[in-house]
């Protein structure tokens, strides 16, 4: 018999509905329980869908008893609800970023870690394969010395003035820099090191009047590298987010987005099929299949992650809470230096 | 304001009893390119003008495609104002829309919120004074939201033959994932009754989707999926498409048969075209050499 997770979602926004649609699709788990405050989206699961409905999180996991929750809701109340489902020893998959306040987020790790529970945050380019191999590469040292890297991210959220909800607003954790440049922030940490210094901070408006549409950077990691932060929300020119990472060394250059891979080498690295010069691979050829497929294959891979976290009682896995409390810590560098 | 002109609604009684082997998609008009966000961006900038795009499409016609299957952008608009001005040059041209252009939402539920983008997107002001008590009326009529957000995608077709009409891969595999099964079957009847089209789905979940279609008793439901030779974007694996083709009744159209453009071209074609159970192949392509040469090897290979 397959190992069954009762899976509860709290907050159905655009991130809990897609998780809950990919949950859904997933053998492992049982969903048996759905809350969310807003009558219209929760009209529609009770109608269409075989879903358990609450409006109070508590009262769903003491109803429902889930072995593990989804929290997908306005970054301010990730902290509280964390809290209480570690009280209930339930297993946490949050939402990036996972708190406002870097010491909560650490807090919050070594609370989780103690009480042995899985927890993950949904930094999902970890699970896209081109950011694998980028950060194996540079894991390997394949790039030789690295002396600069340059960290961008663009796409078309906010281009024009228009009505506000809390991605508007930058108590609640709305802005560019919350929502599209922790994933980059986040990218850095994972594959280049962590973020102890920044310098030269813009955080500008562009048709937002309470939040950044656009944050830019220079970086500086422990081991000494530095690079820039380039990210901006509101550039037209871009179909949806597209994220990319370029880094150069003694021994070449690395340029990776989520659907190509090219690196141009100096030298061969040993026993690595990459040839000198150009060499070029497509997410095709990179990315894992997975059983059901909504927006992205990363979305089921780091959800499969979570499930075979918690089969394998593995508690020290990719994207935990410590992981992201170092991306929250850089994002108040950045937020403070302002 | 350009002049209106229609052409008459070939539609029969029944939508459409076998559609073309071929039928052009529209990706790389609007920087649609699975392989290379860089490559996107040429193609963006290659189709700047509703010309270019006519040109491209003109290309494909004398080629023999008369099929267009491409989402309901908003620049698609323009296509079909060009396409009702000229009827004598599309006599025989069908569109398939392909419902909705899903960026459009997605940017704008980022940023307002699910409630925001469905008041922005809804047509008229129905969530003010069309309907009584508004949107907490309506937003409990989910077929009836679903009927109207049908009809807005559907104005800008009007006069042109569309005997299919898809909901997008997001979309379908969104209520397939939700178990939100209702919300298909209504689909497929509204687009029935009130377009007098075929209901088609677009899916990365063909078997999944195939069963559920099957339980719901919608026969020989046209399916379009990514079907390609490395197995790319087939979820829940090759082998288990390739069983759902042989042994379902299902009316597929292979789409991504080059693998997101990794597949040699040759090699992608060899593959679909030997394959049970497909009925029609989806492809794009920019180039006039592209799209001649791989409407020839589609037809050749099937002749043989």
């Amino acid at each position: 018999m397959e190992y069954n997770i009762r899976l509860g979602i709290i907050g159905l926004g655009k991130m809990g509905i897609s998780h809950l649609a990919i949950a859904g699709g997933n053998t492992s788990i049982e969903i048996v329980g759905v809350c969310d405050t807003s009558k219209m989206v929760m009209g529609f699961i009770e109608k269409q869908t075989p879903y358990k409905v609450y409006d109070d999180f508590r009262l769903m996991i003491k109803e429902a008893k889930p072995t593990a929750v989804i929290i997908s809701v306005p970054t301010k109340f990730h902290a509280e609800m964390i809290q209480e489902s570690i009280d209930n020893n339930v297993h946490i998959f949050s939402e990036k970023p996972l708190s406002l306040d870097a010491e909560v987020s650490l807090q919050l790790a070594v609370k989780a870690e103690k009480a042995g529970l899985v927890h993950q945050v949904g930094y999902h380019n970890h699970f896209i394969g081109t950011f694998i191999e980028m950060a194996r590469l540079i894991k390997k040292g394949a790039l030789g010395d690295m002396y600069h890297f340059k960290a961008e991210a663009y796409g078309p959220v906010v281009t024009k003035s228009k009505d506000s909800t809390w991605r508007s607003k930058p108590d609640e954790g709305g802005g560019c820099l919350y929502d599209y440049a922790s994933h980059v922030i986040d990218l850095v940490n994972y594959s280049l090191g962590e973020i102890v210094k920044v310098s030269g901070v813009e955080l500008k408006k562009i048709y937002s009047k309470e939040v950044e549409d656009a944050v830019y950077s220079t970086l500086h990691l422990q081991s000494g590298l530095s690079g820039i932060l380039s990210v901006n929300w509101s550039d037209a020119t871009y179909r949806k987010m597209s994220t990319k990472i370029t880094v150069l060394g003694t021994n070449g250059k690395l340029i990776v987005d989520a659907t190509e891979l090219k690196l141009y080498l100096n030298e061969t690295v040993k026993d690595e099929i990459y040839e000198i010069g150009w060499n070029t691979r497509s997410i095709g050829t990179l990315q894992h299949p997975v059983d059901f497929y909504l927006r992205g294959e990363e979305y089921s891979a780091q959800l499969d992650y979570f499930v075979e976290s918690i089969k394998r009682n593995r508690t020290t896995g990719q994207n935990s809470f410590k992981d992201a409390a170092k991306t929250d810590r850089a994002i108040s560098l950045i937020r403070k230096s302002n | 304001m350009l002049p209106k002109q229609t052409v008459p609604f070939h539609s029969s009684e029944k939508a459409i009893d076998r559609m073309e082997r071929i039928l052009f998609g529209d990706n790389q008009f609007f920087g649609v390119n699975h392989a290379s966000d860089e490559k996107s961006r040429e193609q963006l900038m290659k189709f700047k003008t509703d010309a270019s795009i006519i040109k491209t499409l003109d290309i494909v016609k004398s080629a023999g495609v008369q099929t267009f299957m491409c989402t309901t952008h908003d620049r698609i608009l323009h296509i079909c104002e060009y396409i009702r001005q000229h009827p004598d040059n599309y006599k025989a041209y069908k569109i398939y829309p392909c419902m909705p252009y899903a960026h459009k939402y997605a940017n704008a539920v980022t940023e307002l919120g699910i409630v925001g983008a469905l008041k922005a997107y809804m047509p008229g002001n129905i969530f003010t004074t069309a309907f009584k008590g508004g949107m907490a009326y309506l937003s409990d009529d989910h077929e009836k939201m679903m009927e109207l957000l049908v009809d807005a995608e559907m104005k800008m077709f009007h006069g042109i033959d569309t005997p299919v009409i898809f909901l997008q891969n997001v979309v379908t595999d969104l209520l397939l994932g939700l178990k939100a099964y209702g919300l298909l079957a209504s689909f497929h009847a509204y687009v029935k009754k009130k377009y007098r089209a075929e209901a088609g789905f677009i899916t990365m979940n063909l078997p999944l989707l195939s069963d559920v279609l099957e339980n719901l008793g919608i026969e020989q439901p046209i399916i379009c999926a990514s079907i390609n030779k490395e197995g790319f974007r087939m979820s829940g694996g090759k082998h288990a498409y390739e069983k759902v083709l042989a042994e379902k009744k299902n009316r597929v159209i292979a789409m991504q048969i080059f693998g997101g453009g990794f597949i040699s071209p040759k090699e992608a074609v060899e593959y679909v075209v030997n394959l049970e159970g497909v009925e029609s192949i989806l492809f794009g392509a920019s180039s006039a050499a592209n799209i001649v040469q791989t409407i020839e090897w589609i037809n050749k290979r099937s002749s043989e």
